[in-house]
């Protein structure tokens, strides 16, 4: 396995040929990544907001925003914009405090799990070693704020909402990390970036969505019914609740939520490209290609391009699933609040602790094929 | 002190502060959903506690299980309960109160001693780092097999028993009464035993 570019080792190493000590260096170059991954989710959302609009137009034979700016692009910048100048009200007889710190709750754990998502070798803020273990645990944190905003809106669309959110995301955490487990357990271990790495070699055969043929299902539904998408959206149903927990919310909170929405469903897209698509794979391996044009590992060219193709193939893997989860709003209708918990306690928990089973028969069985 | 050292220090700090004040917070404060959430706040900040020392696995844990379950049940017990109550002075409360404030301070003496005695020698072997996952697990399968496998008991029995209140079907008040006089016995609507498959479908 080649390095790959180490951006961060050249850059302190730039920094101290200028005389600087090599922790200021350091401390320099830390908020680079971070800054870029902020804006890079950002930017994320809005191409998701464009996406949503556009493939729903297309799923309704409509034709969607069009003049603003070429294809619509700029559309999701104009509901920014809306945002940003609307008037922040807060309900007079709502608790401030809470209400303010709600969805700030939400959105930070969406925010600060992007520091796991690789998209190459040394493209990541931090390869913690309890990487995918660390976005479960923040995810958990989001139905506090949920539950907060409910409660503060002291109206009770708003609360049943937030309580909603909270039953849903309990029920559901359990299947997703069942489900995450049994990849941990074939790739021995939590951190992202071994488990891409236990996929490469073969290409698309090597992906993990072969050997995990029933924990990828579990896995995309329970991270829709963690995003709250259609067909687990209970939460904000507005036939039933007006909105849920966002009934009372206008200008940059109502957008806070908003965004904390779409990046969680573009985290959970990258996460699935990483856990069951092989990440930032290609479909045949780059070293198979270098090796039959004779190039070199180690050329810088093919490194840069190598990187270039990473983060490409983890996007579009990403936006790939985007597209169906947008695709599955317009195709599948609201389950019921009973239907759910019946689908994530009585179905869903029970066929992923026997997937964990198989997967561990597996691997003793098999430990050439199932990492052993 | 080098920056690392003094990052630590402020940040070990504004943690202690932050999980006193939260816990502070949650005696004192007179509504229920505050203390709530400043709970979580404690929970947040011994999580902050355990990254400092290196233990990322626990902290992780400990957002996971304190933050994401059992304080999301508290706050979820607590907006369902929708009991308006006129609250009834209790007489002799103060026996009540009383026996809390010697309860917790014989708790804090306990505990101050074992602070105060214990040498706290600084360990010197190299943390664990990423790799103490590997660490205890090794641990729970060798010489903490029997505390881990208790827990886990304790945990199913825990489960075996929410099961149980969960299909016990909602009784009005006045038969609650009747039910009661049969000690030991869980009030239970009598109903026909189902041969197999969902029995929500049969009623």
């Amino acid at each position: 396995m080649n390095p790959g570019i180490d951006l961060q080792g050249s850059f302190i190493e730039s920094l101290k040929s200028f005389g600087l000590p090599p922790g200021v260096a350091k401390v320099l170059w830390m908020p680079f990544p971070m800054l870029i991954m902020l804006v890079g989710a950002t930017l994320g959302v809005f191409t998701l907001v464009w996406l949503e609009r556009k493939i729903s137009a297309a799923a309704q034979q409509r034709i969607g925003p069009e003049f603003i700016g070429p294809l619509g692009i700029l559309a999701p910048l104009a509901d920014g914009l809306k945002l940003v100048f609307k008037e922040d009200v807060v309900p007079a007889k709502a608790d401030g405090l809470l209400f303010t710190l709600g969805p700030a709750i939400v959105v930070i754990p969406a925010f600060l799990s992007y520091l796991i998502v690789p998209f190459g070798q040394n493209m990541i803020i931090t390869d913690v070693g309890m990487g995918i273990f660390l976005w479960i645990a923040l995810s958990s944190v989001v139905p506090i704020g949920l539950l907060m905003s409910g409660y503060a809106s002291n109206n009770k669309y708003s609360l049943l909402g937030g309580l909603r959110a909270a039953a849903q995301s309990i029920s559901y955490e359990l299947p997703l990390a069942l489900s995450v487990l049994a990849i941990v357990l074939m790739s021995n271990s939590l951190s992202t970036v071994d488990i891409v790495n236990q996929q490469t070699g073969y290409g698309i055969l090597g992906w993990n969505i072969w050997r995990q043929p029933v924990g990828f299902l579990i896995f995309w539904i329970a991270a829709l019914a963690e995003c709250e998408r259609i067909p687990f959206d209970l939460p904000e149903a507005e036939e039933e609740l007006v909105a849920g927990y966002q009934t009372e919310y206008s200008g940059m909170k109502f957008a806070l939520f908003y965004i904390g929405s779409y990046v969680n469903l573009t985290l959970s897209a990258l996460l699935f490209a990483v856990l069951y698509l092989g990440g930032w794979e290609f479909f045949v391996p780059i070293g198979t290609i270098a090796g039959f044009l004779n190039i070199s590992d180690t050329t810088p060219w093919l490194q840069v391009v190598a990187a270039v193709l990473g983060i490409g193939m983890t996007l579009l893997k990403a936006y790939f699933l985007i597209f169906i989860a947008i695709l599955m709003r317009w195709t599948v209708p609201r389950v019921r609040i009973d239907q759910l918990l019946d689908l994530g306690w009585k179905f869903l928990l029970p066929v992923s602790l026997v997937n964990l089973l198989i997967t561990a028969g597996l691997k003793l069985a098999f430990p050439v094929a199932f990492g052993g | 002190m080098n920056l690392a050292e003094g990052v630590q220090i402020v940040s070990f700090g504004i943690l202690s502060v932050m999980m006193l004040g939260a816990a502070i917070g949650v005696v004192l404060l007179d509504s229920i959903v505050y203390s709530a959430f400043l709970l979580g706040g404690v929970f947040i900040s011994i999580a902050g506690l355990y990254l400092l020392l290196n233990a990322d696995f626990i902290a992780a844990a400990q957002v996971l299980i304190y933050v994401g379950a059992v304080n999301v049940l508290i706050l979820f017990a607590i907006m369902l309960v929708n009991k308006r109550q006129e609250f009834q002075p209790v007489p002799r409360a103060w026996i009540r109160k009383a026996a809390t404030a010697a309860v917790c301070g014989g708790i804090f003496a306990l505990l101050s001693t074992m602070v105060l005695s214990t040498p706290w020698a600084i360990s010197s072997a190299t943390p664990a780092g990423d790799a103490s996952v590997v660490v205890i697990g090794l641990h729970f399968f060798s010489d903490f097999l029997l505390p881990f496998e208790l827990a886990s008991i304790l945990l199913l029995m825990a489960l075996i028993g929410a099961v149980v209140l969960a299909r016990r079907e909602f009784l009005p008040d006045d038969d609650f009464e009747k039910a009661q006089a049969e000690a030991l016995k869980l009030p239970e609507r009598p109903r026909e035993l189902v041969p197999s498959g969902r029995n929500e479908t049969v009623k």
